[in-house]
């Protein structure tokens, strides 16, 4: 499979989840944000970081740039976009998936492990995992507090968009296991066709036990298999 | 024309920066105080000379950069 890493000014995180898509044996290229043309791709990853300082709104700028018209031509066209933490408030800001952002309740930066859920495996992203499973993903960010309009989160429990859920290690979703406010907890969704998946946590930073565990190889060993 | 833009959250939204301003003041014996919202202010000056034109512009500007229309309302003042 083939797959491409939009990299901005500011992003962070587009190194390790090349190395991470790597390992799983997918031909990655790199593709600089004022590109206009993107390579042939089963899959676009936006990766983590700050674009632009997070200046305005996290992920507004970036979610402006030459390249996103691309993205957004590809995503109508069926190909698979996975967002992560400022990957994910980029692609609400382009209007690819819906809800936004805010800071995070407790107003404080947040760098953990978290437990998240798996809500719904049945799709090209969370196929290898278990329905309800628990995994231990990293978190590090600063508006990470998901929400979005009542008729939409109607929509997100109805059609089964909801990717994971913040929880404690027993599998509990409440106010109590949830890191930054979001709303239901979620800290990761679909768009309606469920080629798209944005989500705040980390499993790039999760493919290898010598750093930290292998929760996160599932999502990627799901998306090559697809 | 020069215009003034200003970007605050919806009253249904939670501010928690305008909450810890809001409990500081309080904190501070600022005891009328009744509560604070946090927002974003913009000056904006455009070439335009058509007052409608330049209106219409601005109100994109909002609505497509300066404004989260999920989270945010804005105002426009002319200067």
């Amino acid at each position: 499979m083939n797959s491409s890493v939009i990299v901005f000014p500011g992003s962070n995180c587009d190194r390790d989840i090349a190395v991470a898509l790597e390992r799983m044996q997918f031909k990655n290229k790199m593709v600089w944000h004022k590109d206009t043309t993107l390579p042939k791709s089963d899959l676009i990853v936006i990766p983590g970081g700050f674009s632009y300082g997070d200046y305005l709104r996290s992920g507004a700028i970036a979610g402006k740039s030459l390249i996103v018209s691309e993205i957004i031509k590809a995503a109508n066209s069926g190909c698979l976009i996975l967002g992560i933490c400022n990957g994910f408030q980029i692609l609400t800001e382009t209007g690819l998936l819906k809800g936004t952002l805010l800071r995070n309740k407790n107003l404080k930066f947040i760098s953990k492990d978290v437990n998240i859920k798996v809500i719904n495996n049945e799709t090209k992203f969370t196929s290898k995992y278990n329905s309800n499973q628990i995994l231990k993903i990293n978190i590090a960010h600063n508006e990470g507090n998901y929400f979005t309009k009542e008729n939409h989160l109607e929509e997100l429990n109805k059609e089964n968009l909801i990717a994971f859920k913040y929880c404690d290690e027993k599998g509990v979703v409440n106010d109590r296991s949830n890191p930054n406010g979001a709303l239901k907890n979620i800290a990761g969704i679909f768009n309606a066709k469920k080629n798209i998946l944005g989500m705040m946590p980390h499993p790039e930073r999760m493919i290898d036990k010598m750093i930290s565990n292998t929760d996160g190889i599932n999502l990627f060993s799901s998306l090559i298999s697809k | 024309m020069k215009y003034s833009i200003t970007v605050t959250l919806k009253k249904d939204v939670l501010d928690p920066q305008g909450k810890v301003v809001e409990n500081t003041l309080k904190n501070m014996g600022l005891n009328s105080l009744k509560s604070v919202r946090q927002g974003k202010y913009f000056e904006i000056e455009v070439e335009e000379k058509n007052e409608k034109v330049a209106d219409k512009e601005v109100t994109q500007m909002c609505e497509k950069l300066l404004a989260n229309l999920i989270i945010e309302d804005y105002k426009i003042n002319k200067l």
